[in-house]
């Protein structure tokens, strides 16, 4: 065979390679209990070799998952040990510092056997409906009080269940057949993944993925570097300030491209909070790396040969907090930190990168009861929304769109199904994207009773409510978001808090900043903002 | 009795295909679509066929019909002025779709506009529960005022979509009537277009429903009426997007329904190929100039599934184009046919498709002014086509444009020579179509190697066996009339109608008379679809969606057509558990303490078809002599090997041929590779054979 048909081949195994991983995630999303799992896509899955480097990843996935699982297959290598790892094994963790940044997010990784060969690796993560501790939300004071720990340990050893730990997590949360479910789900993801590779093999012929790997490895590396080689040289700097718990809490960040490498170092954020809004750096990695990979390389395969060319450093502080600190809420600050960097990287290339958006979701978990002396029904309900995407050089910013994270919105008639809610509202929010010659994405405006006999307790994990999206280039700021009720109290955007029967939560999700002067719009999109009510003219 | 006389009509975005079975045989033609009257093409179509055949217009007995018009007025936005009256609180609704963006890296990226703009979607306040109460009454005096808006705004359609109406359609049933005394505009409501639950697919649903109904219904109308001046005193009916036949009535009504409807006519015509043939298990593979299609049929009738997306904008990806919830023949569509064309990606991977030459201009071997090499043109390099017999001669192909195509836009970039490029090509786009049917089974819980597959579509029969040895399936049938294969199918489509409608129940609450007076209804809805074109008897089959609670994607569970009663409960939850074992490879054990419920109902009814004569698929064992030959180049072996060339037309039934060899015919031509042999059936198709498998 010669050398061409025989990279044809490798290029034909990889896209096969790419459809196995597919096939394991489409599993979980089949399977899953968590509402932010099967409506929202909160997952990843992934192929690894024996020394854990990511070969592929599924496209269904969000990157604070598939970046931070790409580091924690490592982990479980170092931990379980090669010689105690079997056909039939699942490994599992929910260790916020080895696994993806907070103890909702469940990371299972299988070895997977070709015979008696050690061929690679299956992961997948997902995020489950509970872990017991204070529920999900800001409050705690350390990772002690947000639920149980499960640290890397074997899920199945030669295919038995690790019946001991079944029974410690059914006794420790609070939905125990969902979030045991769900365990099960995980596993049977990576089981998926690991017939259909072994399926591939058998059929190719193949006794290793070395080749393949270095195959894939090899193409991707050499493209990324390139991108990298013709990118300006130097170091740029960027800060800003997000609401935190109850203080402001700044954020900072250099990018360094240098040669053949590219780092941003996060020196100069603010310490760690007391609260469980801080970021474990394995989180804080995926982000940073996802938005120079949006900007510098965005048609690049994810693999562990483009994450490699990115590395991140930061001295302890929020955005690289040590154990114990309190980390449930992860991701309101974590999903600040492509804001952060692409700040920066807007200094590097001018007139390229996009304006500050929402950028955080804007999650909530209710719990809902029946009023004291009624009947009727307890409830978790969990919602993810998102407020509007910056504006883009030559592009208007996507409304009500999530940025960076890439999870869907769950449709309101499957949440009322879900617990007594009743969402009144939930449509965009006029005049909270930033001016521009590009106007920034608008939020949305969400209102939600408890139903008829029935109160709940909301967690609130919210930012830009203080601090607005800013806008790029001469574009102004989006509209910062508003907590409150109906009868015009005030409430805080981070903490469990009450909403009685009768009343409704209103929620003005922030809109993204602008992008270049306001004077410069052009007269038609002005024109067709007003008729569409996008503007009104009446500023929020 | 005779054989009734049938035409069958497949309009397509390039060809308006005609089949018409008369006295036993089978005519076929194919003629271009005419946009600016797409009657008039089938018109055309009909004089050729009806010539051939020997008969008039007053001898057809009736016309089945089928069209992507609807599907082309969603995509080109090509629809009707149309009012979205919706829930107060839910305006954005089909603006906001998921919140998500389909491209996770593309910084861009751009969302579809929504079908239906903000300024024509009107809030009215009114609420019903997800259990269908009544939360807040319909506001009729904003109502009132709106529909006299709608009015003088000169609106050509209405649609209407209120939160919770699959439970409920009260508020939205009113609302049509306070409208409707205001303009004769046609109204749409959600609960009768799409009675499922999720919003954004419902509303779309109704909104598309209405933005396509005045042209369609001017279309049918302007169809019969030429037909009947012309002397055709028989029924029109049309195919739907699941596989079933409606009337010109219904389907103006709900045009919606005939969005995929040329597709669905493929499935029926594979489905009734393995009816003939008595296959339980088949992957239909149908690969025509711009994308695949390839479904799963088992025991000879296609699943359908209650939800698509058309009108994909970015290169064919999921997320891109409106989700459509009709009940429509499961099948998976990728951007790969005949005319797609190969490019080299960021990182120097060959790429194929979405993006195709189409007729115009063309595969540059076509020498229509195509510069760019499609599919086809590495088949020609490859040796699969023969450059001086394309279409019988009529059209001659040029190797060295496809040759200098293949170059220019990949071989060059990647250092390959035209024939490794070209090699590349159709491993790639074999490779990506192998994926969509593997994930296609994967998500049926289905295992792909187990399926007989039958090929057509000009395309097909030139990559099926490649396609074949890569899903280690067996034995491949390539039928005869493969060009018009969906006009074929529509010939042998039900009289058949799905109805729909989500009803939460969990199955510790079941309640025999609550789902019998459901059950009940739904088939009244469908039956009366049916009644309207049938005397046949008619074949209920009734369908429950379930789940874990707490899970968001449901199994579906067939259940017997009689009268429930509570202890069948246990019955549904013993069904589900072995069909979720089923789709996920194994029993899921861990979930006992979990509850289970039903989400949606359905009942197809459809009535019973005369099944065609059964013929025994044939192994073959007599041997032929070939003429001619020349070098084709095999793909498992990555060399050229001197290949047989017979033509389709000189094989009597029974002969088996080794491959490689290839079998030439008008319009394409089969490829049998290396590990197959081929044998010629009785009925003129041939049968694709693995040798290990004899």
């Amino acid at each position: 065979m010669t050398d061409q048909t025989r990279d044809i081949r490798m290029q034909v195994m990889w896209n096969r390679l790419i459809s196995v991983v597919e096939e394991q995630a489409l599993t979980l999303l089949r399977t899953a209990f968590s509402t932010s799992v099967r409506e929202a896509g909160d997952l990843s899955a992934g192929v690894f070799d024996p020394k854990g480097r990511m070969l592929a990843q599924a496209v269904t996935g969000t990157p604070g998952h598939v970046n931070t699982m790409a580091e924690a297959v490592l982990h479980f290598i170092a931990e379980i040990g090669r010689k105690n790892m079997h056909p039939g094994d699942t490994y599992v963790t929910n260790d916020p510092w080895k696994g993806t940044g907070h103890l909702h997010d469940i990371t299972m990784v299988s070895p997977s056997f070709l015979g008696a060969d050690l061929v690679g690796f299956f992961a997948c993560t997902a995020h489950v409906v509970d872990v017991g501790g204070r529920g999900f939300g800001a409050d705690a004071k350390s990772v002690y009080e947000e639920g149980i720990q499960i640290p890397i340990m074997k899920f199945a050893d030669k295919g038995a269940v690790n019946a001991d730990l079944i029974r410690l997590i059914r006794a420790n949360v609070r939905e125990p057949h969902q979030v045991v479910g769900d365990f099960y789900s995980l596993a049977a993801c990576n089981d998926v993944g690991h017939r259909r590779l072994i399926a591939m093999m058998q059929e190719i012929g193949l006794t290793s993925l070395d080749a393949l790997g270095d195959f894939i490895f090899t193409r991707t590396h050499s493209a990324t570097l390139d991108r990298i080689r013709a990118l300006p040289q130097g170091t740029w700097a960027n800060t800003l300030l997000t609401d935190g718990y109850d203080t402001p809490v700044k954020l900072a960040a250099q990018v360094e491209i240098n040669g053949d490498q590219v780092n941003v170092d996060f020196a100069g954020s603010d310490p760690a909070s007391r609260y469980g809004i801080n970021v474990p750096i394995i989180y804080t990695k995926a982000y940073a790396c996802y938005a120079l990979k949006c900007v510098i390389a965005p048609d690049i395969p994810n693999n562990w040969a483009s994450l490699a060319l990115f590395t991140i450093s930061s001295p302890e502080n929020i955005l690289n907090a040590p154990r114990p600190a309190p980390v449930a809420v992860r991701h309101v600050i974590g999903h600040m930190v492509p804001d952060l960097v692409l700040g920066a990287l807007a200094k590097a290339l001018p007139g390229q990168v996009l304006a500050e958006g929402a950028a955080a979701l804007w999650n909530i978990h209710m719990s809902v009861r029946p009023v004291t002396g009624t009947k009727g029904k307890r409830a978790e309900i969990l919602m993810f929304n998102s407020g509007g995407m910056g504006a883009r050089p030559g592009l208007d910013g996507l409304s009500a769109t999530a940025f960076p994270s890439g999870v869907m919105t769950m449709p309101i008639e499957a949440t009322e199904h879900t617990g007594p809610i009743v969402v009144w509202r939930k449509e965009l929010r006029p005049d909270s994207g930033g001016d521009g010659q590009y106007r920034g994405g608008l939020g949305q405006i969400i209102e939600i009773e408890p139903a008829p006999g029935h109160e709940f307790d909301f967690s609130a994990m919210f930012d830009r409510v203080n601090h607005s999206a800013a806008g790029r280039d001469g574009g102004g700021a989006g509209a910062a978001g508003i907590v409150a009720l109906d009868d015009g109290t005030q409430l805080k955007p981070k903490g469990w808090q009450h909403v009685p029967q009768g009343r409704r939560l209103i929620l003005h999700l922030p809109g993204g900043g602008g992008y270049g002067a306001p004077e410069l719009r052009d007269a038609d999109a002005q024109a067709e903002d007003i008729l569409r009510g996008y503007v009104t003219g009446n500023k929020p | 009795m005779t054989a009734p006389i049938r035409l069958g009509a497949d309009i397509g975005g390039t060809f308006t295909d005609i089949a018409l079975e008369c006295r036993g045989r089978m005519y076929s033609t194919k003629v271009l679509t005419n946009y600016a009257a797409p009657e008039q093409a089938i018109l055309d179509g009909i004089d050729v066929v009806l010539a051939e055949a020997k008969i008039t217009l007053s001898n057809l007995d009736l016309v089945i019909h089928g069209t992507t018009l609807a599907t082309n007025a969603l995509i080109e936005r090509r629809g009707a002025k149309t009012a979205f009256v919706t829930t107060d609180g839910f305006r954005d609704t089909i603006e906001m779709r998921t919140e998500n963006r389909f491209a996770q890296y593309d910084l861009n990226m751009v969302l579809p506009k929504p079908l239906i703009p903000r300024e024509h979607r009107f809030a009215i306040k009114g609420r019903i529960s997800a259990q269908g109460q009544e939360l807040a009454p319909l506001d009729e005096a904003a109502l009132e005022a709106l529909a006299d808006d709608i009015a003088a705004q000169g609106f050509g359609a209405v649609a209407i979509g209120f939160i919770h109406s699959y439970m409920n359609p009260a508020h939205e049933q009113r609302a049509r009537e306070i409208i409707a005394e205001k303009t004769s505009a046609p109204i749409s409501i959600s609960a009768e277009v799409s009675p499922q639950m999720r919003e954004f697919e419902r509303f779309n649903t109704v909104c598309a429903n209405a933005y396509v109904r005045p042209q369609m219904a001017d279309y049918l109308t302007r169809l019969q009426a030429r037909l009947k001046a012309m002397g055709a005193g028989c029924p029109v009916f049309m195919i739907h997007s699941g596989g079933g036949l409606i009337s010109v009535e219904t389907a103006s009504e709900f045009p919606v329904r005939l969005v995929e409807s040329g597709p669905a006519g493929g499935a029926i015509f594979a489905a009734d190929v393995a009816q003939k043939f008595g296959l339980r298990k088949v992957v239909s593979y149908d690969m025509g100039g711009t994308t695949a299609k390839i479904c799963l049929i088992e025991d000879c009738a296609p699943k359908t599934a209650r939800t698509f997306e058309v009108a994909r904008t970015t290169r064919f990806a999921k997320g891109s184009g409106m989700p459509i919830s009709i009940p429509v023949i499961e099948m998976i569509e990728i951007g790969a046919g005949g005319g797609s064309l190969a490019w080299v990606d960021a990182i120097g991977r060959i790429q194929t498709g979405p993006e195709s030459a189409g007729s115009e201009p063309g595969p540059a071997c076509y020498q229509r002014g195509g510069t760019h090499p499609a599919i086809t043109d590495a088949d020609l390099v490859l040796g699969k086509l023969d450059a001086d017999n394309f279409v019988g001669g009529a059209i001659q192909l040029s190797t060295d444009a496809a040759t200098a195509a293949i170059l220019h836009d990949v071989g060059d970039k990647l250092n390959l020579d035209a024939i490794s490029a070209a090699f590349g090509i159709c491993e790639v786009v074999d490779e990506n179509m192998a994926n969509a049917a593997r994930v296609h089974a994967v998500e049926n819980g289905k295992n792909i190697s187990d399926n007989v597959m039958i090929a057509f579509g000009g395309a097909a029969p030139l990559h099926a066996a490649r396609l074949c040895e890569k899903l280690g399936i067996d034995q491949c049938l390539i039928p005869v009339g493969a060009g018009v294969g969906s006009a074929i199918g529509f010939l042998k489509a039900p009289f058949g109608y799905e109805a729909l409608a989500s009803n939460i129940l969990p199955l510790s609450a079941f309640n025999a008379t609550v789902v019998n007076t459901l059950i009940a209804g739904l088939k009244a809805t469908a039956t009366g679809f049916v009644r309207a074109g049938t005397a046949a008897p008619i074949h209920s089959e009734i369908t429950a969606f379930m789940r874990y609670v707490g899970q968001g994607w449901e199994i579906p569970v067939t259940l017997p057509d009689r009268a429930f009663t509570d202890a069948d409960a246990e019955m549904l939850r013993s069904n589900f558990c072995e069909n979720y074992a089923r789709f996920f490879g194994r029993a899921i054990s861990g979930l006992d303490g979990l509850e289970i419920e039903i989400v949606t109902w359905s009942v197809k009814a459809q009535d019973q078809r005369t099944k065609p004569n059964q013929i025994a698929l044939t192994s073959g064992g007599a041997k032929t002599a070939h003429k001619l030959s020349r070098p084709v180049f095999d793909p498992s072996r990555g060399e050229f090997i001197d290949t047989a060339i017979l033509n389709r037309s000189d094989l009597p039934p029974g002969v088996r041929i080794h491959g490689p060899a290839i079998i030439v015919e008008r319009e394409t031509a089969t490829v049998v590779t290396a590990p197959f042999d081929v044998v010629m059936q009785t009925d003129g198709s041939l049968l694709l054979i693995r040798k290990a498998a004899q």
